[in-house]
């Protein structure tokens, strides 16, 4: 090969991949790299944002347990999310997988209708079931006497836990669905040729091969529970903050655009570790198993 | 008494009938074959006998109990799959330990059985390998070790080999033979390779749409197809027009300038049917030209174009001299390399 074609087939990928690397610096690394630089930004109430260098937004966030709190609350949070969409979507996607044709598109609509619908009408929906004493479920639970005083859910984390799983559900079911459907279609007859009943089919066999499955999922659910802003800013609003409405706060309210910046560098670094960590570990687990 | 005994066994699927009037009696100890084409019913026959589905009549018994009445997971039948169905996440001792553990042998008798049971398929040392990371023969041969260490009453094949290339499936058909002589455990094996059906078994069960053709030997299935199913499906065959002419005494049997004494029983238009290997070339007979010659090392191969359609013969490489392509052959064969069936043929 000569050198010039040599240098064209160098050149090739790189001339073919520039519009998308383009638009990928253009709208993400350089925003990034500016937030990041934001965040070391001195800011005053009178004198608005100077360009220097200090650690005074991040000393405040490391030494602030106000921020702590908040920090922990969002990972809380997220953590439960997704243990409860592990706990009921690893079932579901296995009893949708099992339907016949019909009922599985039906039921796979059901699943996915959460994504359909606006994040407002949604959340709003369950303040209308739960909302204090005028939520509907809270009205009908108290007038049949189960309950005495309403079920506390807006301004509370249990109630941001269960809108955020029900939102999340989707991303857990397909990612179980897709681990699913790489099973053989004989391994449960053969689990049970050999005499293993329906129960130990489900956790000696089933089990242990879907797990990838859940996990990717929960990476997912994981992350974009922490990063969550729409759902926790209805649910919580002023009162029970997370990360994602903390920063927002900062920039639109309080104007102290640095605080903020820190904040949301700081939530973005905590999830690449985390989400990155996690994703090395599933694959040094899965390694001799699922290549 | 029969080992194992399927009596009038049909299973429909809606209002579709995958199987009909399936009877069936396996001896201990016997290795039989359900051949046919994809879609005949063989595989659902061998799943009704599994458990896993259950046929909408009939009855299966196993030494005179009705099998049928048994939950899948407590008939003890050992089943190989065509996708061998290991379980990725356990080693190659774990899958075959599995069945032991469901049945609470006791550890110690368990590791010993394991290991005996992964000798037996030639896969000593290779205990703690996953699935995965082993060829596809070792997994058909794990797949068997896992079948056949908990002692079955009855092996099931289920096309166990096809996913294999030619020359490893030769080899296990050798081994699977082997093995199933040596602990003669009473085997069903579902094929739609001809070769394999009847290199392997003891009895061939010929099916089409749902319908045993014919049950015999491999050599009866052969030499004396019940059909013209068998006949075509069962190597290569030729299907020539004749017709038996009673009007003469003695009655002749008439195929073009053919004839032979007429068999007895049958008269008018019949289908008699030689293989291509029974044919000679001779001085009287059927009038044919040869249209293509083929040399195949040991034997040749001779596309001729007959009085009574095109006829394929094949003659054994001794050394005599050939015809050549264009020639004008007659073509003859002993009555007894025939069978004759009353039906106009196709």
């Amino acid at each position: 090969m000569s050198t010039a074609a040599e240098e064209r087939g160098v050149r090739a990928p790189w001339a073919l991949t520039a519009p998308a690397l383009m638009l990928f610096v253009g709208v993400l690394l350089i925003p990034l790299a500016m937030t990041v630089m934001l965040s070391f930004h001195d800011w005053g109430q009178y004198k608005g944002i100077e360009p220097v260098f200090i650690l005074k937004n991040w000393y405040e966030i490391v030494t602030d347990p106000y921020y702590a709190e908040m920090f922990w609350r969002t990972f809380r949070i997220a953590l439960l999310t997704t243990l409860l969409t592990a706990v009921l979507g690893a079932p579901e996607a296995y009893i949708l997988n099992r339907m016949s044709g019909r009922w599985k598109s039906v039921f796979l609509l059901v699943v996915l209708g959460p994504l359909l619908i606006s994040v407002v009408a949604r959340t709003l929906g369950w303040a209308l079931l739960f909302g204090g004493n005028n939520g509907l479920v809270n009205k009908l639970l108290m007038s049949a006497g189960v309950i005495r005083a309403p079920i506390p859910f807006m301004f509370t984390e249990t109630g941001m836990v269960v809108a955020l799983a029900h939102v999340m559900m989707p991303f857990m079911v397909l990612s179980v669905w897709a681990a699913l459907q790489r099973l053989d279609p004989q391994i449960e007859n053969a689990a049970l040729s050999l005499g293993a009943g329906p129960v130990t089919i489900i956790r000696r066999i089933i089990m242990p091969q879907i797990m990838p499955g859940v996990l990717s999922g929960a990476i997912i659910v994981f992350s974009l529970s922490a990063s969550a802003f729409a759902t926790p800013a209805i649910i919580g609003g002023r009162r029970l903050k997370v990360a994602a409405t903390l920063a927002y706060d900062e920039f639109l309210n309080t104007l102290n655009w640095p605080l903020g910046a820190a904040v949301a560098t700081l939530l973005l670094a905590a999830l690449v570790l985390i989400v990155v960590g996690s994703n090395a570990l599933i694959e040094r687990r899965y390694a001799e198993v699922f290549r | 008494m029969a080992y194992l005994e399927l009596e009038g066994i049909a299973k429909q699927f809606g209002a579709q009938t995958v199987v009909d009037d399936f009877s069936l009696a396996v001896g201990k100890g016997e290795f039989i074959s359900f051949l046919g084409p994809s879609g005949c019913g063989k595989t659902t026959t061998l799943q009704m006998i599994a458990g896993f589905l259950d046929p909408t009549r009939g009855a299966i018994r196993l030494e005179g109990k009705d099998l049928t009445a048994i939950h899948p997971a407590k008939r003890g039948l050992g089943i190989v799959f065509q996708s061998y169905a290991l379980f990725p996440h356990m080693t190659a001792a774990e899958n075959v330990a599995f069945g032991l553990e469901m049945r609470n042998v006791p550890r110690g008798e368990r590791t010993e059985r394991v290991r005996a049971a992964l000798a037996m398929v030639g896969l000593a040392g290779y205990e703690d390998r996953h699935p995965r990371r082993m060829s596809g023969g070792q997994q058909q041969r794990v797949a068997l070790a896992r079948a056949l260490v908990i002692k079955p009453s009855v092996l099931l094949l289920d096309e166990p080999l096809s996913n294999l290339d030619a020359k490893l499936r030769e080899e296990m058909q050798i081994e699977l033979r082997q093995i199933q002589r040596t602990i003669g455990t009473t085997t069903i094996l579902v094929t739609h390779d001809q070769n394999e059906a009847m290199s392997l078994s003891d009895r061939i069960v010929v099916m089409s749409q749902g319908r045993i053709e014919q049950i015999g030997t491999p050599q009866e299935t052969y030499e004396k197809p019940a059909s013209a199913f068998v006949s075509q499906f069962l190597g290569k065959t030729n299907d020539f027009a004749a017709t038996i002419d009673r009007t003469s005494a003695p009655a002749r049997l008439i195929a073009g300038s053919w004839s032979a004494p007429a068999p007895a029983g049958l008269s008018g238009a019949v289908t008699v049917s030689i293989r291509p290997e029974r044919i000679g070339f001779g001085d009287a007979g059927l009038t044919a030209k040869i249209v293509t010659r083929i040399f195949q090392g040991n034997h040749w191969l001779f596309q001729c174009d007959s009085e009574c359609g095109p006829a394929t013969v094949i003659r054994q490489n001794d050394g005599e001299r050939q015809p050549a392509e264009g020639e004008t052959v007659r073509l003859a064969w002993r009555p007894e390399d025939m069978s004759v069936r009353g039906e106009a043929a196709a």
